[in-house]
């Protein structure tokens, strides 16, 4: 059996058009400055923010104002002994206003009895009223059945914080991948840059790959500094294997590449990828569960929501970094990635206008 | 041989006419022009022979081969000069040889292209720090010379270049058109195409009006009208249209 012949290729030093065009990106990138600094120094202020808002602890105090009224002294003074409350005094033209900002939660009338005023919607302002009222009726002379054993649980691991970083995480490595992808390529198409490449025999589909490709090299550092911070100064566990971790990052930045090619597919001015990259990311930060879980929206809109690149992103991000789950338990996940991977760059390939 | 024939091209944008009923050949080994005023189609045609453009009708052929499947071929044999391409600012020159260098199986090492085009001292410099428009359109060159082409187009090559820097490009493509190569470029400079090219189609309005050797037209116009004056491509022009080409 003959061995097929192959045409010996000789690029006269010059490496795999695949490995030049990555290079060519990387270089260009690392010579800017602005870029660079952006790069790193957005995922660093997000973890510096979640760090100070978040600062560990105990919960917050729940916020209750009194009135002024013939019963306000000995209201303030049984609350004022009751945990977890802070009590003050409200002037009456001002209860409106202190209610709305949030400078309280609750607004205690002290007539006999008394009168609560909150707003029912709100988490904390619920919280105040149960909390008030079983001061106020204990101090009234009310017996309890029995006092329940309290189990306080403050686990690294369970906190809103722990919760919060693998969608940070998440965040990071879409807004990176799809700004530094879009941008880059509206300007090559500005600059005619484009036109001048496919009239080399440079393969369309290995331009694309390029694109996407020498984005890898900057997803540790874009996905390690979040992650880093949560694990040294905000006390975040990892239980899943860092290898699950690196390979869903990595589908991530796949995923999202993908899309970022596909937007900038035709878009011919940096005022139309803005547009586009916002009304696609935007929804996503809204409901793909970064900072509230995404099972807040109706059942009804539950398989679109799973089905956004984010969410998919998020979820298997937390499994691991929570749960220890292992790669074959996001295998849905994986696969919804892929699917935004492989499908946003076969339609990128084909509407991607190159003048 | 033929280099490139091409037969009843049209091409409209909207309303307005860019190239109506155009044909003509270019043999191998032949320098050609095509010569024209800003408007007259020259672009929309170089870019349809390049197989950027989709014609709306007519037929192209590069050496005896159609763009449709051919393309990738084709595309290993041409090097091609977009009149407007900026190349990347940040990288340098010879990293930007060595990525268009990247895609062709063939050609030139990029020591050879930097000497061909004397940028040998700027190999480091980025492409933003090329003084003037002379060295960045001789790395453009550079690079359509990557793949050791047969066939060079050249679209408005020298506009908007000092006449040293010209002279320089004429130099370097008078060099590659001696070793056999074949070039068909775009000019509305009469000394350019008088200079290089081995015969021009003069276009305008889409259209060829004259086609021949430049020392032929000139003297179809016959004797030179005014004695001081040794009569010109600019002269051909004005007698078939009544312009002068810079006119609009």
């Amino acid at each position: 059996m003959a061995a097929p012949v192959k045409e010996s290729i000789d690029r006269g030093g010059a490496s795999h058009p695949l490995i030049e065009l990555s290079l060519a990106r990387l270089r260009e990138f690392a010579r800017e400055p602005e870029a660079v600094f952006w790069a790193f120094i957005f995922p660093m202020l997000m973890s510096v923010t979640m760090a100070l808002a978040f600062p560990g602890g105990g919960g917050k105090p729940a916020l209750v104002g009194i009135e002024p009224g013939p019963r306000a002294a000995a209201v303030r003074e049984t609350l004022a002994h009751a945990p977890g409350v802070a009590v003050r005094d409200i002037r009456p033209g001002d209860q409106a206003r202190a209610l709305r900002e949030g400078e309280v939660h609750l607004l205690v009338v002290p007539t006999e009895p008394p009168a609560y005023r909150f707003d029912p919607s709100r988490d904390e302002s619920r919280v105040a009223r149960l909390m008030v009222d079983d001061a106020l009726k204990r101090a009234a002379g009310r017996g309890d059945p029995w006092s329940a054993r309290e189990e306080p649980l403050q686990v690294a691991g369970s906190r809103y914080v722990d919760w919060l970083i693998p969608g940070i995480v998440g965040l990071t490595i879409m807004g990176t991948s799809m700004w530094g992808i879009g941008f880059a390529i509206v300007q090559a198409r500005m600059r005619k840059l484009l036109k001048r490449l496919v009239a080399s025999p440079m393969r369309k589909s290995e331009y694309l790959l390029a694109q996407v490709a020498w984005r890898m090299v900057l997803l540790p550092p874009e996905a390690g500094v979040p992650l880093v911070f949560g694990v040294f100064v905000l006390g975040m566990p990892v239980r899943g294997s860092l290898l699950s971790l690196s390979v869903v990052c990595l589908a991530g930045a796949l995923a999202f590449g993908s899309l970022g090619l596909l937007l900038a597919s035709r878009a011919r001015t940096f005022e139309a990828i803005s547009g586009l990259m916002n009304l696609s990311m935007v929804p996503m930060w809204i409901l793909s569960g970064v900072f509230f879980s995404s099972s807040n929206f109706p059942q009804a809109m539950q398989p679109a929501i799973q089905a956004l690149p984010l969410t998919a992103l998020n979820n298997a991000l937390r499994s691991i970094v929570l749960e220890g789950a292992p790669l074959g338990s996001v295998v849905r996940e994986l696969a919804v990635l892929g699917a935004w991977g492989v499908g946003g760059f076969a339609l990128a390939l084909r509407l991607f206008r190159w003048r | 041989m033929v280099g490139v024939s091409c037969a009843n091209l049209a091409k409209r944008y909207g309303d307005v006419v860019a190239v109506d009923g155009l044909s003509f050949r270019v043999n191998r080994g032949e320098c050609f022009g095509l010569l024209g005023p800003n408007g007259a189609g020259k672009t929309t045609t170089i870019e349809i022979l390049e197989g950027l453009l989709e014609p709306d009708a007519g037929d192209v052929e590069i050496f005896g081969l159609t763009w449709k499947g051919h393309e990738r071929e084709l595309r290993q044999r041409i090097g091609v000069q977009l009149q407007e391409t900026q190349l990347a600012d940040k990288l340098t020159v010879e990293e930007t040889l060595r990525l268009f260098r990247s895609f062709y199986h063939r050609g030139r090492t990029i020591d050879e292209l930097l000497r061909i085009v004397e940028l040998e001292s700027k190999r480091r410099s980025w492409v933003a720090k090329l003084s003037g428009g002379g060295q960045k359109q001789r790395l453009a060159v550079a690079c359509a010379l990557a793949g050791d082409p047969d066939l060079l187009f050249m679209d408005e090559p020298t506009t908007g270049l000092d006449p040293q820097s010209r002279r320089q490009l004429w130099a370097l493509l008078s060099h590659f058109r001696q070793q056999g190569g074949t070039i068909l470029l775009t000019t509305h400079y009469m000394d350019e195409a008088e200079t290089l090219c081995d015969r021009v189609a003069i276009v305008d309005h889409g259209r060829v009006i004259a086609e021949g050797m430049p020392r032929e037209l000139i003297a179809s116009l016959g004797a030179p009208r005014v004695v001081t004056h040794q009569g010109t491509l600019e002269d051909v022009f004005v007698a078939l249209t009544g312009r002068h080409l810079r006119e609009e």
